[in-house]
């Protein structure tokens, strides 16, 4: 009797969700402007884009002045959980029955993988910014994706080959066990190889591994000299914790593939100094990045990561793509956006390329040390800009379909 | 080099030692669970909460209060045990007469409410607890370097371990809890107030969990999602160990650490996986557990 409650109490459940869902449906898309966010907002990742994303968005459509083509813009977010089923269903029922006009995707390569299909099925431009994995442009492309704030071929290109100009010819690789990991590993290989170092090893780790000091001393035991570290989020932070604390950090120097300043912010720089890492946007390289570093620290409270930056960006650079096609439909909108040039407090001369890239510089940064650091935030000293181009390498190399050769 | 399968004798010998430190918090999480279902035979669902809480208190003790790691050992324990006992008294309770499964539900939220919380308040990147000075610095062992923390953990959660086995197998106080077990309404008819007892026992386990989020704090990032994959691994740990069992969850908390250490080796794209394999054989050949009665 007591389980019959408990299946009628579910069912009653199911129908009410459904009852809401539908409620949206109706919603024809005649140049209303409706943005859409699907992002990890409550595990490993929520503080790379999450509720910052949401916040960085907001921001944008006030400065662009709230509506588009005399309509006021709409956007929704919603909680992707980090499965790619859950990203790709939300991203097919907002296209379908919300009107959808422009998706933004948060971070995991794997969900954006699955909602870059679905962009290429529904026709709905998608600005996959928190996402690393490069085959987003590459055989995964659409004519409606959008890589905005960086990939792993440039985060390779950056840190990759800093670190082996500076003496670190051996690695070992410790590889996030998913698309993004194992791309990552992918490119910051090719660039290892190319500049005359080599791989001793790699070590491929399970998403929320709880301990990741087995690992480490695999990759001491390889006689390597740099332990490329292939992962994101609390993985990285864990990673290098116990890097540091097996004294790892004395024979190999650690290299960030990819790390946030939430990220540095959290290991505090004690443990992170001297690390080097490769960035799309830092708050302090100069007048514009730095207002709006500032004007997003008033609303958050802290100082935005590169991709709630390319967050604020994207949304900008697709309401303006908007208005100069003066109309929300897509193919024509995709055509303004592959000739707009980008100039704002994320990009100087940003174009996006036929297969999807948004070629900007790239920043390779060295972590400062306590005494280096003069203000709260104050966390990296540049050692070296990209220009876009090296950064994210010639569109011949692109495996694209879409690039003519 | 003397190998074992072909693998470096120092390399399965390093892998064995971090096996026996992540065994050493399994069989702590584990025990907490298991002395808790034994009692109550409620699956609690919050214990990774609860660890989770533990390291955010010995946190908030040191930047609040000032309170170092040896005061937040005693104290991280008894406030989130507190938590635990309101939780009991105000909810669980409430629950004993249902289907377990409304027990399970209720912790799972709970879960799921702590951890949003603490997300809202903290981020999920968490925060960094220093190691306490007195157990900085390495044992050089040969074959591998042992941070003395870690060396430590594996003390502290066995020597706790130990004295709750001997709290309940060996005392008089262990002997009434082990009656209440057996038959809840014969022992309150000797006498004893079983209710208050349910209480402090799921204080108790609450403890122990948040006993170990103290040990484990300053080894990993003190963050909201802490014990999240790490309770669905205790649970499988106690039920392979035999739900309800205090030295099935000890013992077999330690040996799947060391079989998950030398995954780690050998396979390691597995080594999340292994111990829920070991389950599924397990409770195929002996569906009570290795250590279950019944």
């Amino acid at each position: 009797m007591k389980k019959l409650t408990i299946e009628m109490m579910l069912s009653a459940a199911v129908i009410a969700l459904g009852a809401l869902a539908s409620n949206g449906a109706a919603r024809a898309a005649n140049d209303q402007v409706v943005i859409g966010d699907i992002d990890d907002m409550s595990a490993v990742y929520a503080d790379v884009i999450g509720q910052g994303g949401v916040e960085a968005v907001k921001m944008a459509i006030d400065d662009f002045g709230g509506s588009a083509l005399g309509k006021p813009i709409t956007f929704i977010s919603a909680d992707h959980q980090n499965k790619p089923d859950i990203g790709a269903s939300k991203y097919r029922e907002w296209a379908d029955q919300s009107g959808l006009t422009m998706l933004l995707g948060g971070s995991n390569t794997g969900v954006s993988l699955a909602m870059a299909k679905v962009a290429g099925e529904k026709k709905v431009p998608f600005f996959a910014v928190g996402a690393a994995g490069s085959s987003l442009t590459n055989k995964d492309c659409t004519p409606y994706t959008v890589h905005y704030s960086y990939d792993t071929t440039s985060l390779a290109n950056g840190t990759a080959s800093a670190m082996v100009q500076a003496g670190g010819k051996k690695w070992f690789f410790l590889t996030a066990d998913y698309a993004f990991g194992t791309q990552l590993q992918e490119a910051a290989t090719k660039v290892v190889e190319k500049s005359g170092g080599t791989v001793v090893g790699s070590v491929r780790v399970p998403l929320g591994t709880t301990d990741f000091s087995s690992f480490l001393l695999q990759a001491q035991g390889s006689g390597g000299d740099v332990v490329g570290l292939a992962n994101a989020g609390t993985d990285f932070v864990n990673s290098l914790k116990s890097a540091n604390e097996f004294g790892i950090s004395a024979t190999m120097k650690p290299a960030a593939l990819l790390a946030f300043i939430s990220d540095i912010h959290a290991l505090g720089l004690n443990t992170a100094k001297g690390l080097y890492l490769t960035t799309g946007w830092y708050w302090d390289l100069n007048d514009t990045t730095r207002t709006f570093g500032k004007r997003y620290f008033a609303k958050t409270g802290k100082m935005p990561t590169m991709n709630q930056a390319g967050y604020y960006s994207a949304t900008l650079t697709y309401l303006n793509a908007v208005k100069a096609a003066g109309t929300t439909e897509s193919d024509k909108v995709m055509a303004e956006l592959h000739k707009a040039k980008i100039n704002d407090m994320f990009a100087k001369d940003g174009y996006i390329r036929d297969d999807g890239v948004m070629v900007h510089e790239m920043y390779v940064m060295q972590v400062k040390t306590p005494e280096e650091s003069k203000a709260p935030w104050d966390y990296y000293k540049l050692v070296k800009t990209l220009p876009g181009e090296e950064a994210f390498g010639p569109l011949s190399d692109s495996t694209c379909p879409l690039v003519k050769k | 080099m003397t190998t074992i399968f072909g693998y470096p004798l120092p390399v399965v010998l390093g892998q064995l030692v971090l096996g026996f430190v992540n065994g050493s918090f399994y069989a702590l999480l584990s025990l907490g669970l298991a002395v808790i279902f034994g009692l109550l035979r409620v699956v609690n669902f919050a214990h990774g909460a609860f660890y989770m809480l533990g390291g955010f208190v010995a946190h908030l003790l040191l930047i609040w209060f000032g309170v170092n790691y040896w005061g937040a050992l005693i104290l991280a324990p008894l406030i989130v045990g507190a938590l635990g006992v309101g939780v009991e008294r105000a909810l669980l309770r409430h629950l004993y007469t249902l289907d377990p499964l409304y027990g399970l539900l209720l912790t799972f939220g709970l879960a799921m409410m702590f951890e949003g919380f603490m997300q809202q308040q903290f981020g999920s990147s968490g925060i960094t607890y220093p190691v306490p000075a007195a157990l900085t610095g390495f044992y050089k062992l040969g074959f591998m370097v042992l941070p003395i923390y870690r060396a430590w953990v594996i003390v502290a959660s066995l020597t706790v371990c130990f004295l709750v086995w001997i709290l309940i197998e060996k005392t008089k106080l262990g002997a009434t809890l082990r009656a209440a077990t057996e038959n809840a309404s014969l022992t309150q008819a000797f006498g004893i107030n079983v209710p208050v007892m349910v209480t402090l026992t799921y204080g108790a386990g609450v403890a122990l969990a948040a006993l170990a989020g103290v040990l484990a704090a300053p080894i990993t990032q003190v963050s909201p999602h802490m014990g999240t994959s790490l309770v669905v691994v205790v649970f499988a740990v106690v039920v392979i160990g035999g739900m309800g069992s205090i030295f099935g969850s000890i013992i077999s908390g330690l040996m799947l650490g060391f079989v998950e250490g030398l995954t780690k080796v050998v396979y390691p794209e597995a080594s999340t996986t292994v111990i829920f394999v070991i389950m599924a054989i397990v409770l195929l050949i002996r569906p009570t557990g290795l250590f279950g009665r019944d």
